[in-house]
């Protein structure tokens, strides 16, 4: 045979030559692979949206609270208001109790062209500022006397409502009456505004101010010392503890029925609800031990109690996954336990640790329930000095503000939640870069 | 020691007579993992300046017996060792022993290469740090350059101990291992399958620094390579069962075994 025609015969035989195709499920098993990425991407997408949807609501209704309207005007200090029979000599009391609402009432009358014996007008005009300005008066002159009788330019707080109407927030379609700013008031800030005498600032006050009842004046201030403070209890003492309590129950501890009694335990107490622990404190800390009601100290101690349990299995989990090897060579060498465990396991288990640390305080910086019942839900004005003094948290003053029926308050709610979202971005961040910082060693 | 019995003075000296110089000694060495039994009154003597040879199927106690050795089993839940095992003349299940002055004088290298995930320099460094062995900073630099010319690294890392020990090849890194266990200056040297993970170049550089070790170290070495222990040891102990089957030269063990399990695993009829 020549090897032409012997090719062909060789074709036929390697074609016979190989095995029929099995079905071994091909399709089936590459089908169920697409489905389950599709699933797989349903839920993102579907996290994601809700995320979205959670940011643009809170930041849409929120943005504008970190911007307030002010009133800027000359001012005449009027003896014949403030000191009429000149008596501040004697009197200290005088300079304190006068009447600077007129004061500043006056001013913005005589900016805006109103007679003042107008009283209908004048009682507008009074609404377009805010009640602050008694303070803010009666600072400026109790600290230089000097100015009664000047005109100086002040600029202080315009009133909440006339804030809401120049932030655009409130529906002029609305009829006149059932409206919190009137026409005449709406005439007169678009008289203002034109002039320049209304202009909208960087709203400060929303960062170093208390509670108030008047939303132009609310701020948060309190609430981040107290949210401040708390956690910084909380860290002293939960990551020390915790750390502690981990390394002993991972590394040292026998392994016993009171042990796996203590273990079952903590991963219960993980999941008590926080309003308990709100309990056990009012009894522990401000019953029975005598702290005082209000104060971030309490705060702090509950927050710590709460999340001692997730601390505790955080390290627990992050010790356990430092390869055994490790440990191995470090007691081979001759290391004892404890240089083994503070030498190696530890610095190894160090990310996993911090990471743990910091979602348990982002937990605690949220969580509202166990401060309400230990009093923490207050009308606070004056920033605490001390974790003793009265204090609120951030979210319980997100849940005050979310209970106020003025728009004002609305946009502050939005703007604390704000305020709060960043300061838990920030400590997740903190967290990212502190592991990277410690895995890099190789 | 300072502090020999008398005893213990006429019994090294009996060993002198006999030119056979007993590093460790192990008498009826049981050992039990809770209710169960692993290893079965095994008497066995390491020799000084020797490499001895632990050989048997999986699961037959011969690791078990290595980690007496230095008492890595105190570590494992559970574990509890019967018999007496000594070095030179120290019991080293005796209350009065501390631990970690037993495995300073006895290392360990394990089956995976395990450094630390620190700087090849600290891996070395770490042992006489703990055991305070170096004064000054020139002292270390010394002891880590010496132990690494003992594991034969040195050349390949002299200009790069800053860098992660966990950055060499396998091989590399046992070698570490075995520089860090080096660094403390023991007097014996446990072996648990260095070369398990190592491919056959990393293997014959090991066994090669085996051999040069066994001038200043005793080493026991567990291996389930039946050429290895031909190849770097003079003593082998067969393990069977938690059982010591027999324990001899290499050279006759290879040749011509006494027991008759011996003969069949290395013929490779069972394990």
């Amino acid at each position: 045979m020549s090897q032409v025609s012997m090719s062909p015969s060789m074709a036929a035989l390697g074609a016979a030559s190989r095995p029929e195709r099995r079905d071994i499920g091909l399709r089936g098993r590459y089908a169920a692979e697409r489905r389950f990425r599709l699933y797989g991407m349903a839920a993102i997408a579907f996290g994601l949206l809700f995320l979205f949807l959670l940011l643009f609501s809170v930041v849409s209704k929120g943005y504008t609270a970190f911007q307030q309207s002010m009133i800027t005007i000359p001012v005449e200090f009027s003896e014949q208001i403030i000191d009429k029979d000149n008596e501040r000599a004697t009197n200290p009391q005088k300079l304190v109790s006068a009447n600077y609402p007129v004061v500043a009432r006056d001013a913005l009358a005589r900016v805006l062209g109103v007679a003042a014996d107008d009283r209908a007008a004048m009682r507008e005009v009074n609404g377009m500022i805010s009640d602050s300005v008694r303070v803010q008066l009666r600072n400026l002159v109790t600290a230089n006397p000097a100015i009664i009788g000047t005109t100086q330019p002040v600029t202080f707080l315009a009133h909440g409502d006339l804030d809401s109407a120049f932030k655009g927030q409130i529906n002029l379609d609305v009829p006149e009456k059932d409206r919190k700013i009137s026409d005449r008031q709406i005439g007169w800030m678009n008289q203002l505004a034109e002039s320049g005498a209304l202009s909208k600032h960087f709203n400060t006050g929303l960062f170093v101010n208390g509670a108030s009842s008047r939303p132009e004046a609310a701020g948060v201030g309190v609430a981040l010392i107290g949210s401040l403070y708390m956690m910084l209890i909380v860290l002293v003492l939960s990551l020390p503890i915790g750390v502690a309590a981990s390394i002993y129950l991972e590394e040292f501890a026998p392994k016993n029925r009171f042990t796996d009694l203590i273990e079952v335990n903590i991963n219960n107490l993980a999941a008590v609800p926080s309003i308990v622990y709100g309990l056990l404190g009012l009894a522990v800390f401000v019953n029975f031990a005598g702290f005082p009601r209000s104060a971030a100290l309490v705060g702090g101690l509950v927050l710590t109690l709460m999340t001692l349990p997730t601390i505790i299995i955080a390290t627990r989990a992050a010790l356990k996954a430092v390869p055994p090897s490790i440990r191995s060579a470090a007691l081979g060498l001759g290391a004892s336990k404890m240089q083994t465990v503070f030498h190696h396991v530890l610095p190894l288990a160090m990310p996993g640790i911090l990471t743990g640390t910091i979602i348990g305080l982002a937990h605690a910086l949220g969580e509202t329930a166990p401060l309400l019942l230990i009093g923490m839900v207050a009308f606070v004005a004056d920033v605490p000095a001390t974790p003793m003094d009265p204090a609120t948290a951030l979210p319980v003053q997100i849940y005050m503000w979310a209970n106020e029926a003025e728009r004002a308050f609305v946009e502050r709610t939005s703007g604390a939640i704000i305020v709060l979202l960043i300061f838990l971005i920030l400590m997740n961040v903190g967290a990212i870069l502190l592991r990277r910082r410690f895995e890099r060693r190789w | 020691m300072n502090m020999m019995s008398e005893a213990a003075v006429e019994k090294a000296l009996d060993k002198k007579m006999n030119d056979i110089s007993y590093k460790m000694i192990g008498k009826d060495v049981s050992v039990y993992y809770g209710e169960k039994r692993a290893l079965y009154d095994v008497n066995l003597n390491v020799r000084e300046n020797t490499v001895t040879a632990l050989i048997g199927p999986s699961g037959c106690g011969k690791s078990t017996f290595l980690r007496t050795l230095n008492r890595m089993n105190d570590t494992i839940d559970g574990c509890r060792v019967t018999g007496r095992i000594t070095l030179d003349t120290d019991d080293i299940y005796d209350p009065a022993i501390d631990v970690v002055e037993l495995r300073a004088r006895v290392g360990m290298v394990f089956q995976k290469p395990n450094p630390f995930p620190k700087s090849i320099y600290e891996n070395v460094a770490y042992g006489p740090r703990i055991h305070g062995l170096a004064k000054a900073k020139a002292d270390m630099d010394a002891i880590v350059e010496q132990s690494l010319q003992k594991a034969g690294l040195w050349n390949e890392v002299k200009d790069r101990l800053q860098e992660g020990g966990t950055g060499l090849s396998g091989g590399q890194q046992q070698r570490l291992c075995i520089a860090r266990a080096v660094a403390v200056s023991p007097e014996v040297i446990l072996m648990d399958e260095p070369c398990s993970a190592l491919d056959p170049i990393a293997t014959a550089k090991v066994e090669e620094l085996i051999h040069e070790l066994r001038a200043n170290f005793t080493i026991v070495i567990v291996t389930h390579s039946m050429q290895q222990a031909a190849r770097v040891s003079q003593r082998t102990a067969m393990f069977h069962l938690g059982n010591l089957v027999e324990e001899n030269d290499t050279d006759k063990m290879f040749t011509n075994p006494d027991d008759q399990r011996t003969q069949d695993y290395i013929m490779g009829r069972f394990g």
